[in-house]
């Protein structure tokens, strides 16, 4: 053989390829412990903690969940539809500008525009104190609404839900082409009955897909309806789980609330396998706008400026001011929760995104049915609310521990403390669950754009294949895996449930000192905290907004 | 320009009986193919047979099951060695185009040229952009060129680092129709210009005749037959040969003589023994352009389609046995459905193959 040939690669080949496959199947088999054991709870018979609850409670947790989503959906609908069909199809003063900016309220975790709210309108809030110094009444003696009510909450979730719906179904009406509506026109109808014949029922699959995650997002809360004081499931799992300390009627609740989150799953992707075929075949065609004068211009500026300043410059005003004005100066204490906060985050982010490369990775070059369920298997746990997923650690960790405790006593005599359970570990295997389908969303879509026929060029143009990594797969992967870093890494900051769950003890992260400091009623100390949270929440949302307004030229 | 590599021709490219598969399954099976200096080979068949695999085999990213592929003697392939797709000098041409997006066309172009200077890569850049028609595109992205245009970069890109082989995968079926009959002539001139030898994989018949000397006809992993286009055509080997290249039907007919035989045309003679035994029984293949209108003929055929090509007439006709064959007529000669219209055979080889046995 000359100096060209080696030795037959195959076997080696096939060696490095099947431990990518392994990893990814123990990936998917870690990944699936929490949801798996939270599924076969709905099976298990009950405590006796289950049976006060279901004489109690549960009927409160259904019934107030089931008007919390009832709400949502209707406030969603109502700020997110009009807004996102006048920046659509119609030109009005700030259209632009409200294109991207009616996403600003995705940035703000629903439990910090509670508190500012709160904070704004209830009884020692300036508003009402505005109102008592003006008219002189004192307490009792005028009506105001109560903030921490069901009302509040359905408002509160709305104002930062609603971009989800905005964004899904501004993309549908941006895909109808001015075609089928000048056909409409053609046919006879008016705008306005072509937008309610056409328009909305062609748009309606995407509505319908924004709609439920804005619900699946209602059902996860938990900061604001704790704080509100209304009961939900996710209230109730958090009281059963501390007050009870059942954690086996706490995995039967988060079992409940399984079911309502998979009957969920099931309409949205019903919706969007309807989407895509609406999509197909519409091509966006350079559409002439609607223009908006006077008193239609002046209704439609109001329809896009009311949720942006109530979901975002309201609130986000209100926290600098407390932030910069009457909070106690930022300390060590904080430095030390921002640092928690961050590698907390960045570290989260690191492994979830690492391992969503293994299984991208495993999944191009190794396409089989075992593999494939494995990514299914991984993404699982995207839509569902963290107390579920912290429940679902903690369990199977607390059970490792306790063996590990109890072995380590017998054979060496030794008193050890939780390896799993009370460490970041949980925490982290916990943001891993949650936020898997996320990066392996981003990462999946990145390595899609390099096609195989690219490797197989950088082969035959002379590169091993270390080098087709370097010189093709890196940079084009650069930004989608970035992307992916960044989400996560936002994600964890605003995460609340299941880093008050999992935490270690006396470990604080931002998210929940602001929401403590909040539970304990010290609003604008809560501001600094708050502040940052959301300022890093804008990043994503500013490159949202930015592909959404390069993609609309 | 005269510090540049030296162009390394291919002498010779032999496949070997090989074998090629996917887990213990052969795709392509006893494969036997070469090609020489300057030549542009082709594999055709229908989707499915097995082309793009030997393809892939050849450039290095299939392992061998059996058999050798040798590039000058030397084997880079076999079943238990396979040199690196990257050490072969084999480039390759894929259905997707497959330009680097990152990357201008200019550094797509240079991508391969790694061990070349600066000054000599960005002359042989410049040399291939103006030889592909694209002189003032290097800055510019893949995005931005319309298909055509990609093709033509992904050729550039692969004949730069001056391969012994070009590979091209079918390179002209994401392309629409105008575009395809512009592109290949165009194509087939760059590659003799380079003097580059390549093998090109497609399922069009009229793409394998433009660009190849010599085809190689697949079907389910096997070559039934190896040829230039007009032995391919004119003296098939097979059936689904016959019937896979170009129109034809088979007309029944009865061995009369060494280079004879009788069918519902009359007695037709060809240049050629055919081999078959006096009175058997065969299939007669005949083209479109086998049977001519001859008002003098006592054969008639009833024409039951017609479709006008400009300079000729295509008429389906209808053979008193019951038959239906074409015929060419000149483009004067306008009959209407349902006329009866005199048949002559003109054929130089007989192709024919023993009676099918079936219900």
């Amino acid at each position: 053989m000359s100096t060209l040939t080696h030795t037959h690669p195959t076997s080696r080949q096939r060696s490095r390829v099947s431990l990518l496959k392994v990893s990814a199947i123990l990936i998917a088999l870690v990944l699936a412990v929490p949801v798996l054991i939270i599924a076969i709870n709905i099976f298990l018979g009950g405590s006796d903690v289950w049976q006060h609850l279901y004489n109690t409670l549960l009927f409160d947790y259904v019934s107030n969940s089931f008007l919390l989503m009832l709400g949502v959906t209707f406030g969603t609908l109502v700020m997110g539809v009009p807004a996102a069909w006048l920046t659509s199809v119609c030109e009005f003063r700030g259209r632009s500008l409200f294109s991207w900016a009616l996403l600003l309220p995705l940035a703000m975790p629903a439990y910090i525009i509670a508190y500012t709210y709160t904070g704004l309108f209830d009884f020692a809030g300036p508003v009402q104190t505005f109102i008592r110094d003006t008219t002189g009444l004192g307490y009792g003696e005028y009506w105001f609404f109560e903030m921490r009510s069901l009302g509040g909450a359905i408002t509160m979730l709305s104002l930062v839900l609603y971009p989800y719906v905005y964004l899904m179904s501004r993309a549908a009406f941006l895909e109808q082409s001015a075609n089928t509506l000048e056909v409409c026109r053609t046919l006879g109808y008016s705008a306005p009955q072509a937008f309610i014949r056409l328009a909305l029922p062609m748009a309606r699959p995407a509505i319908v897909a924004g709609v439920t995650l804005a619900m699946m997002e209602t059902l996860a809360d938990y900061g604001t309806v704790q704080y509100f004081g209304v009961t939900t499931f996710t209230t109730g799992i958090m009281r059963t789980f501390y007050g009870f300390g059942d954690l086996a009627a706490a995995s039967q609740l988060a079992g409940i609330l399984l079911l309502f989150v998979a009957v969920l799953i099931f309409t949205e992707r019903y919706s969007r396998r309807k989407i895509s075929y609406h999509a197909s075949g519409l091509r966006k065609a350079s559409q002439r706008k609607v223009e908006l004068r006077g008193r239609y211009g002046l209704a439609a500026w109001l329809a896009c400026a009311i949720p942006v300043i109530a979901g975002f410059v309201i609130p986000a005003g209100v926290l600098l001011y407390w932030a910069v004005f009457e909070a106690e100066t930022v300390g060590w204490d904080f430095i030390q929760l921002s640092w928690n906060s961050f590698y907390l985050a960045a570290l989260a982010a690191l492994i979830t995104v690492s391992l969503a490369l293994v299984l991208a990775y495993a999944g191009r070059l190794h396409p089989t049915k075992g593999v494939q369920t494995a990514i299914v298997t991984s993404g699982m746990g995207y839509a569902l609310p963290g107390t579920i997923i912290a429940i679902g650690v903690i369990v199977p960790l607390a059970w490792i521990d306790h063996r590990i405790i109890d072995w380590v006593k017998y054979t060496f005599d030794q008193k050890i403390g939780l390896f799993f359970s009370g460490t970041i570990i949980a925490l982290l295997l916990a943001y891993t669950v949650r936020f898997m389908a996320v990066s392996l969303g981003s990462v999946q879509s990145g390595l899609g754009k390099v096609k195989p026929s690219m490797d197989m060029a950088g082969r035959s143009l002379g590169c091993s294949p270390a080098e087709v990594l370097r010189r093709i797969h890196v940079p084009l992967l650069k930004s989608s895996v970035l992307t992916a870093l960044l989400i996560v890494f936002v994600d964890v900051l605003k995460e609340l449930p299941a880093t008050l769950i999992l935490r270690p003890f006396n470990f604080n992260t931002l998210a929940v000192r602001a929401f403590e400091l909040a539970s304990d009623e010290r609003l604008v100390d809560a501001a600094p905290a708050s502040l940052m949270i959301v300022a890093v929440g804008l990043i994503p949302v500013i490159l949202l907004s930015r592909s959404i307004s390069s993609s609309a030229h | 320009m005269t510090a540049m590599p030296p162009n390394k021709m291919l002498k010779e490219l032999k496949l070997n009986h090989i074998a090629v598969g996917y887990q213990g399954t052969p795709v392509v099976q006893d494969a036997n193919f070469r090609i020489v200096e300057g030549e542009i080979g082709c594999l055709l068949g229908p989707s499915g047979c097995g082309k793009s695999t030997l393809l892939r085999a050849i450039a290095g990213f299939e392992p061998l099951m059996a058999g050798d592929i040798s590039l000058d003697n030397e084997v880079i392939s076999s079943s238990e060695t396979t040199v690196s797709p990257e050490k072969r000098s084999i480039g390759m041409v894929f259905q997707d185009i497959a330009l680097f997006p990152h990357l201008s066309i200019g550094e797509n172009i240079a991508f391969g040229l790694k061990h070349w200077s600066k000054q000599e890569a960005n002359a042989r850049i410049d040399y291939l952009l103006e030889l592909v028609g694209l002189a003032g595109y290097k800055d510019r992205y893949p995005d931005s060129l319309s298909g055509g245009q990609q093709q033509r970069v992904a050729l550039a890109r692969a004949i730069a680092p001056k391969p012994k082989l070009l590979l091209m995968d079918e390179p002209f079926s994401g392309l629409d129709a105008k575009l395809r009959e512009e592109l290949v002539p165009d194509i087939r001139a760059i590659l003799l210009h380079e003097k580059v030898s390549a093998i090109l994989v497609t399922h069009d018949q009229a793409e394998a005749f433009a660009m190849a000397d010599r085809v190689a006809i697949m079907e389910a992993g096997k070559i039934l037959q190896v040829g230039t286009p007009y032995e391919i055509y004119h003296e098939p080997v097979s059936r689904f040969v016959a019937m896979f290249i170009g129109q034809g039907d088979f007309l029944p007919a009865v061995v009369c003589g060494a280079n004879c035989v009788h069918s519902d045309l009359g007695e037709i003679h060809g240049d050629m023994d055919h081999g078959f035994q006096s009175g058997e029984k065969v299939d007669l293949l005949v083209r479109p352009d086998d049977i001519l209108h001859d008002d003098d003929s006592e054969f008639k055929g009833l024409i039951v389609s017609k479709w006008f090509r400009g300079s000729y007439f295509l008429y389906r006709v209808k053979l008193p046995s019951g038959k239906v064959t074409y015929c060419f007529a000149s483009s004067h000669h306008n009959h209407s459905i349902g006329q009866e219209i005199g048949l002559t055979v003109n054929l130089d080889h007989l192709v024919m193959f023993p009676i099918e046995a079936k219900a």
